[in-house]
Formats: C-alpha cells, structure tokens, sequence
C-alpha cells in the first residue's frame, strides 16, 4: 500500500508516493533525488542525514515520510543562496572543516541549529553538540573550528 | 587569479561540491531502469551448505532473478584473488585457499555471501531473501588463534593446522647471540586489537553491461578502480579491460577498505550481465559491520635486549596475526613486509628476528587498516621501550635518546630489510616536548592530585615506511603488482590544464594538493587546473591510494609529466622566439629569453602547440600533452613524536585525553592545512584503538559490536583539540622531497595514549592495561593492583 504525501523541501512544494515503510531519507534521496543527504548508519548514530524539519535538525532517517507531511524541510541543497555559501558552509570551507564531505551536511545542518539555540558556543558546547554526528576523517578539530567560526559569521561578527 | 604552489595552505577545490551537497557519490548515482541487489548473508560463523532454496524468493513480488554460489560456478566465475603471497620459513607456498564471491558449500563467517536477489526495489529484494530457504550443518566455530592452530576443525581443506603461513625474518642465530650477551631483558605480551574501519559512506557499486556494445561498467566505492578492474576482469569474471569500465567517483573515506575487491562488486557485474539491466547494492551499515575487512588483531610476544647502558642489543617478536576466514586481497603483507621490516623504529637496535605465523579463523577477513603493520609494530615497539625504560630505572626521553638513529647516520640500513633515507629524530622529540609544555608537567599532576585525578604523559618515537613501492622490490617479496603511478598532464590550446592521475581522492584533497603542484611547476593559476581521478575510462593506468602513496608515487608521477610539459614547451618557445633552447628560461609561467625582454607566456606556447603554423615540425610533434610512469626508488619514511597527557578519574576508570601533541616529519608540505588535517584524523582514529575501539566476537562467532551502538567510535567529546606541528628532513629520492601525512597520525597515537595511562596509574601499581583502555577495564587494572595490598 502506497500514501500520497505532500510537503515543502527548500522551499519547494513537493509529493510523492511511498510506501508506510519509507523514510524521510529515503524520501528526499530517492524520490526526490535529493542526495546531498546522506545515510552513514541504520542506528541513527551518526547524523550524516540530518536535515531540518520545521526549522530543527532532525536526523532523517528517524522519522517516515508520511510522517513529514505538510513540513517544512530544509537540506543542504537549500542552504545556500546560488553560489554564495550559507555562512556556517562558508566557515567550513575556511577551516578545512571536511575531508571526504559524507558527514559534512549533517555536521552543517546540526552547526546550524546549535546556533539557533545557542549563539555563541563554547568548544565544549559544540563538542558536546555534536554528539549525534560522527565523522571519521578529521578527527573533529576543525570541524569545532569551523563551528565556531561559522557562529561568529552568523551573529554578524 | 593565483598562483598558489607548494607550501600554501589553499583552501580546497572539492569543498564547494560537498558542502553544498553536490558531491556525487557512488549510492547517489541512479540508473536508468536500474534494480537492487540484496545479498543474504551467513548467520553461522562456520557450516556446511546441505541446500539452498531459492524458489520462493524466485516467485516473490519485484524479483528478477536470484543466484547462488552454484550459478557462479557453473559460469565459470572466478574466486577473489588474493594480490600478494608470501614464503613460509622452509620457502614453501603459503596456503591460499579459495574465495568464492557466493558461498559454496560451506559458509566462513557471519556475513560470508550466500546468495544475491535481484529485484525492481531495495525492499523486494530484501523481503524476498527472507524466502530463501538454506539448509546449515552447523560447524564448530575456530575463532581463537592459538587455539585454531591445534584444533580439529578446519576452515579450509588447504590449509592445515587453519595456518596461512609460518614467515620470519631477520637473522635468528645472531639475535640470540645478542641477547647472551644482555645486562637486561625486557619482555611485553601485547594484543593488538582488531578494529572495523567504519569509513562513513557504506560501500556500494553498481553493476551495468551494454547490450549494444558488450561493455561492462562497475561504479565503486574504491580506492583503486584500476586494480578492480584488473582483479576482477582478469581474474573473476574474465573480462578483458577494454571492455569493463570500472569508475570510482567521490568517495566517502575508505582507510584501506576500500582497497580490496570486494566479492559485491562481482557479483553485481556478472549479474547485470545475466539481467541485461544496471544492478545496484549498497551496504546498511551493519552489513558493513561484517563484510567490510576489518584491520590489526595480533597477539605477540617480545623481548628485548639491552647492556647494561640502556642500549637495545637485539629484539625478538613472535606474532600470531588473524586472516579471518579468508584471505582479502592484500592480507598476507600487512603482517610481514607492512610489520617486521619497521620493528627497528627510529633506533639503532642490531638485531631482530621476527616471526609470524597468520591464521585463519571464523570472523571477517583481516586486511590493513590505516597504518597497516606499522601500527602494529609501532605499538609493540613502544609499549616494550617504555617498560624497559621503568625496569631499568631510566627516563622514558632517555631511553630513546640513546638509541635514536642519529641524524648524520642516513642512508641508514636497519637490519630488517629497510634503508632509511632521511630523518631528524632527535629533533621531533625536542618540538614535541617543547609544544606539549613538558617543563610544566609536574606541577600539572600535582594540581590533578589535589583533585583526586591521576595524570600520566606517555611517548612515542615512531617510524613507518610508505609511498609504496618499488615495483621490482615488491615482487621479490610476492606482490604480484607493480606499485608505481601514472599521470597524464593535458595542456589545452588556451593554457589550461587537465591532469589525470592514477591516485584516487577519498578525503585526501588531491584536487587541490596536486593543482597546487601544477599552479608552481607552470606559474598558472589553480583555477586554470582540473585534476581527474577515479576513472579507468578516462585516466591511463593507475595503483590509487593507500599507503600514504599519493604525493610521494603519485604527485612524483605528475612532476615528471610536468617536466616533460616545460621541456617540450621551452623548445616551441625557443623556435617562436628565434632563439638557442639553452638561452630560455622558464618562470612564473612566462619563457624568456635570458637577458633579454623577450618573452611569451606559457598560454601563447599552448596555442603554438595546437596551431603549430610557426612551429619546430622538424624536430617536434604538434600538442602539449605529456604522460609519466613513476616507480619509486625507495619508500619514504615519515617519522615523528607523539606526546600524550592524559587523567585518569581513579574512582571511575574514566581516561580523558586532556591534550595531544604531534610533531611529525612528513618530508616537504605542499599544503599545511590539509597536512594538519590528515594528522587530526589519524590521531583521533589512533586515540581511538587505545581508549575506544575493539572488535567482539561471543564464543559462537557472532558479532557483539555489530553496530554504531556497540562499536565505539570516537566522538567530538571523546578527544582534544590537538597540538599539531612538522618538522621537515627531505625525502632524498622524490624530486618533491615528500614522505606522506596519511597515517602518521594512526601509527603514532596508540601507544602514547597507553604509555600516558601506565605513566598516570604507576603509583598505584598498575603495570600494563591492554587497548581499548575504556573505563571498566582501567577500573578493573586499578582495582587489581591494590588487591595484593589489601591482602597483605
């Protein structure tokens, strides 16, 4: 059995038909073709397909679809304006933030919402943060770094 | 525009792609009318086949086909290859039993490939290999080392005793001698933990066969799409490389495991040749669990010999080393060639024998892991000088100091079969003390104290050989692969360029590290510079990366095509500008006759090249388009120290890494951003073998830590900010002067961190704790050591 779903991704409204079964990710990679969003685990572990839903990062690979109808959601696909990168993106751009790039949008979409709710993080709030998301490459130094200076960026600073 | 070469910390080329989720990775790619392939998987870690069932799953929903071992064999599909052989001691073969890509009658290990379903979804797939009806004798499971050897159950008929090899080296007779001659004897019994590399992205491929043309194409997560396409079109499924495309695009990290080839990669191959459409697998993490090669997992047991000034007389190391239930492509030179040939270090011991023997036994088969061998000798090395150091009441900076290679030794020729051809020893250790505030260590653990803390400062003086290999070397040791690198370098009409290369980017930033060369060698800027990898439809030849290779074999590869470039271009430019080739110079991208204005710039030579209307046609052919095939000298031996402080919470168990310091001699930096980078990661991956991560299998051969749940990965709140820094001797037979920063961070790490924990838990008479060092068992350690007392 099928469901007709129907919601708004960056900006965009969009439907489609999937199964109960299907997830988000599934949804925004497959249906969609949204691949930006990645799956790194089957645990809900390691965050590489954190997207935002109504304005908070969600790991999409914890909520279905069908679940999703009418939302707001906003991948990394979204984030920047053309060619001019989002801020956070821009910082980890600058502070070598990434390496091979499978959790870089996981790791941007939940920087994002750290500052949402807290402006200016220390090193321990961001480390802290991001015990969702894993990565393997670096090591998570510049990805802190990056955090940081993408916070300061988004406070205008 | 900028010229931006060697020794700028340019910001990559590649970030805009993946930060902006344009990154096209291997599961992004979609076929048209592509299916899915699901493949069952053994739940026994050893049985016999009795039956395979397949005509439910046959007559589900959305199947297309459904194929077992029998289909492969009845194809004539080959068994993986295993890539390198080595002698046991008497010089006969190593045993090399068989792999075939679907089981066939009997099954491994948990996760051994027992049948593939092709079907319309992933979902039919997987439902209808729930319908496969396979009828198991279970075997009992060999999963112990020592145990395997003695066992009446054997995992292959060719290989007796479950013994892949008994292989030494160094020279026995002489190495007792010295320890007869021993004021002192230190002895350690160390395992090596066995980890599950994890990169983030799962491996898939997709399988695709032309009706029209008869070519197949395999889209890989590889790190060497070139070698699959010679293992497994030679070897497996006997395609000859014209006709089989194998295309590894963006790949998300791989740490050697993605070297291998894989029997999923034949399998969807051969399969989409049966279905006539594209067929696509991607691995569910805890597919990859247990069917990605796992690394490590030694048990050895070392003495070394020392006068009575501290000086290393000679070093024994027997090893057992699991292959897991088969042989992977390169297993059998992790622990060998990669291992015994770095048990000097950076020290001037005389002597060593080591011996190996490698055993097969019911559990994912082993291959390297970032480090690969050198890890595993580094972390022996280390943890037996440092307990030399406390046995006989000498400094830990003291020990190494006075049996460092020194300085002025090199080409230094050790007696395990390496020359080392550069390296400052003494040098890294004094950065390294200086960045990790040694000078102020006491007054730190004191201030711990008062907090009821321990806090312990642990070394580690490494070494390891990579930019593998010379080809001629290797074969004489039994790789049946040459290990040099090709590079193409395109210069098109306007000036631009376009650089193929055989080494293949998974994280490394080579798009940006080998523009760079380019940008200098040229005066052009990165921006008028494409690097192209992955892709054996577009680039010559190429070995790919692992090893730390792709700067020292594979940027070499590029300087030598850029040499010929500059060569060529010097002559058009002589015969433009009327004069002797030997009066022009060649910088910042213009050619300019010496001592005078005359000039044209590298743009106006490329044009004259494809418009040869005024051009030497006597004495040269049109275009600008060079190629070279490097094959190293010698490798490179990036080395370094490690410096680690770490507090214990005594009460608890809990390590708490409170800094890292890294100092290390990776030859000459062309960028010092991506070096650093390399160096974060590898540590943390380091940090984490030593407090983290390790393999668990119950006595029945399941996986315990078969998820992201129960294996433990470092987190951003498992690990420092880290105090990186380098220190540069040139590597003498690379035009570069590279080494390679891949796997410093790895191979240097673990035994600082467990040296740092033995050093913070001395006083309470804690003498060794074993890696992963987590909480409970550093808890236990304490907690065993006073019992004595409070016995007494």
């Amino acid at each position: 059995m099928t469901y007709s779903v129907s919601m708004t991704v960056n900006g965009k409204a969009v439907r489609g038909e999937v199964e109960g079964r299907t997830l988000l990710v599934q949804f925004l990679r497959e249906t969609l073709r949204l691949t930006g969003t990645h799956v790194g685990c089957d645990t809900s572990q390691c965050g590489a397909c954190v997207v935002h839903v109504n304005g908070t990062s969600v790991k999409s690979c914890t909520l279905l679809a069908v679940q999703a109808e009418g939302a707001q959601v906003t991948t990394i696909e979204g984030l920047a304006k053309g060619d001019e990168l989002h801020p956070m993106q821009a910082a980890f751009r600058e502070n070598h933030g990434l390496q091979c790039g499978y959790c870089t949008p996981g790791m941007v979409m939940s920087a994002i919402d750290l500052v949402k709710e807290n402006p200016d993080p220390s090193e321990k709030d961001i480390r802290e943060w991001l015990e969702g998301n894993l990565c393997r490459c670096t090591g998570y130094h510049n990805i802190v770094k990056s955090i940081e200076a993408g916070a300061k960026a988004m406070r205008g600073g | 525009m900028t010229v931006t070469g060697i020794g700028a910390s340019v910001k990559r080329v590649e970030d805009f792609r993946f930060l902006t989720g344009r990154g096209r990775y291997t599961d992004d790619i979609a076929r048209p009318d592509q299916t899915y392939c699901y493949i069952l998987r053994s739940p026994h870690a050893h049985a016999r086949i009795k039956s395979i069932g397949t005509n439910k799953a046959a007559a589900a929903p959305g199947v297309v086909a459904v194929f077992t071992g029998a289909d492969l064999e009845a194809a004539g599909v080959g068994g993986l290859p295993c890539g390198w052989l080595v002698k046991n001691k008497d010089g006969s073969p190593m045993a090399e039993p068989p792999h075939p890509p679907l089981a066939q009658g009997k099954v491994r290990y948990v996760g051994d490939q027992v049948a593939a379903v092709i079907a319309e979804t992933r979902e039919q797939a997987r439902d209808a290999a729930e319908l496969i009806e396979v009828d198991y004798e279970v075997l009992p499971a060999v999963l112990d080392m020592a145990k395997a050897l003695s066992s009446k159950t054997l995992l292959h008929d060719g290989a007796a005793k479950n013994l892949c090899y008994d292989w030494h080296l160094g020279d026995k007779d002489a190495t007792e001698a010295a320890f007869a001659k021993a004021a002192h004897v230190a002895k350690i019994d160390i395992v090596n933990n066995r980890l599950i590399p994890n990169a983030m992205e799962p491996r898939a491929a997709i399988g695709e066969f032309d009706t029209a043309t008869g070519d197949y194409t395999l889209f890989t997560t590889s790190q060497n799409p070139h070698v699959i396409r010679l293992l497994m079109g030679a070897f497996v499924l006997h395609i000859p490389e014209h006709k089989l495309r194998v295309y590894a695009p963006d790949v998300g990290g791989a740490f050697g495991s993605k070297i291998y080839h894989y029997a999923e990669e034949a399998i969807v191959t051969w399969a989409a040749g049966k279905v006539r459409r594209p067929v696509k697998w991607t691995a569910e993490r805890s597919e990859s669990f247990i069917s990605d090669c796992h690394g490590r997992d030694h048990v050895t047991h070392a003495e070394l010999a020392m006068d009575k000034d501290g000086k290393f007389l000679g070093l024994k190391v027997s090893t057992k080393a699991n292959m897991g239930a088969y042989l992977s492509t390169f297993a059998p030179c992790v622990p060998t060639y990669l291992y015994a040939t770095l048990l000097a270090g950076v020290y001037t011991t005389p002597q060593i024998y080591c011996e190996v023997q490698a055993i097969f036994t019911n559990t994912v088969p082993v291959d390297a892991y970032r480090g690969a061998g050198r890890p595993e000798a580094t972390y022996l090395l280390e943890r037996l000088i440092d307990r030399a150091a406390r046995e006989t009441g000498l400094e830990q900076v003291e020990i190494r100091r006075r049996n460092f290679i020194p300085s002025d030794a090199f080409p230094y020729q050790t007696p395990v079969a390496l020359q080392y051809d550069s390296g400052d020893y003494t040098a890294t250790l004094d950065q390294a003390m200086t960045a990790a505030r040694i000078d102020g260590f006491a007054k730190r653990k004191a201030d711990a104290e008062k907090r009821g803390k321990r806090r312990g400062l642990g070394y580690s003086t490494y070494i390891e050989a990579c930019g593998i290999a010379p080809s001629a070397v290797v074969g004489s040791l039994g790789a049946r692969a040459g290990l040099f690198e090709s590079a193409e370098v395109r210069v098109h009409p306007t000036g631009s360029v376009t650089v193929f290369t055989g080494s293949h980017s998974h994280g490394q930033g080579h798009e940006t590290t080998f523009a760079q060369l380019v940008s200098g060698a040229l005066g052009i800027p990165m921006e008028s510079v494409d690097i192209v990898h992955g892709d054996t439809a577009k680039i010559a030849y190429g070995m790919g990366t692992y090893g730390s290779r792709s700067l020292a074999v594979g940027g070499e590869a590029i300087m030598r095509a850029l040499g010929r470039i500059t060569d060529k271009a010097k002559k058009i430019a002589a015969h433009m500008l009327e004069a002797s080739e030997s009066d022009i110079e060649f910088k910042d991208g213009r050619f300019q006759v010496a001592g005078t204005d005359r000039a044209l710039t590298f743009g106006e030579v490329a044009l004259s090249a494809y418009v040869p209307h005024n051009f030497p046609h006597e004495t040269l052919e049109p275009g600008l388009d060079e190629t070279a095939f490097y094959d190293p000298a010698n490798f490179t031996f990036p080395g370094g120290c490690h410096i680690c402080e770490v507090e214990v919470d005594p009460e608890t168990g809990t390590v708490e890494v409170v800094a890292f310091t890294a100092v290390d001699d990776v030859g000459r930096v062309i960028n010092p951003m991506i070096v650093e980078g390399q160096v974060h990661g590898g540590v943390a991956q380091g940090i984490g073998q030593a407090l983290l991560e390790g393999c668990v299998y119950d006595a029945d051969g399941q996986l315990i830590t078969g998820s992201c749940m129960d294996y433990t990965m470092p987190r951003a709140d498992d690990v420092p900010s880290f105090s990186v820094g380098t220190h540069a001797t040139l590597c003498r037979h690379n035009s570069l002067g590279v080494k390679g920063c891949g796997e410093v961070g790895a191979i240097g790490s673990p035994p600082a961190v467990i040296n740092a924990i033995v050093d913070a838990l001395w006083q309470d008479g804690v003498r060794d704790i074993s890696m992963p060092a987590t909480a409970q068992k550093v808890w236990q350690a304490i907690r065993n050591a006073k019992a004595p007392q409070a016995a007494a």
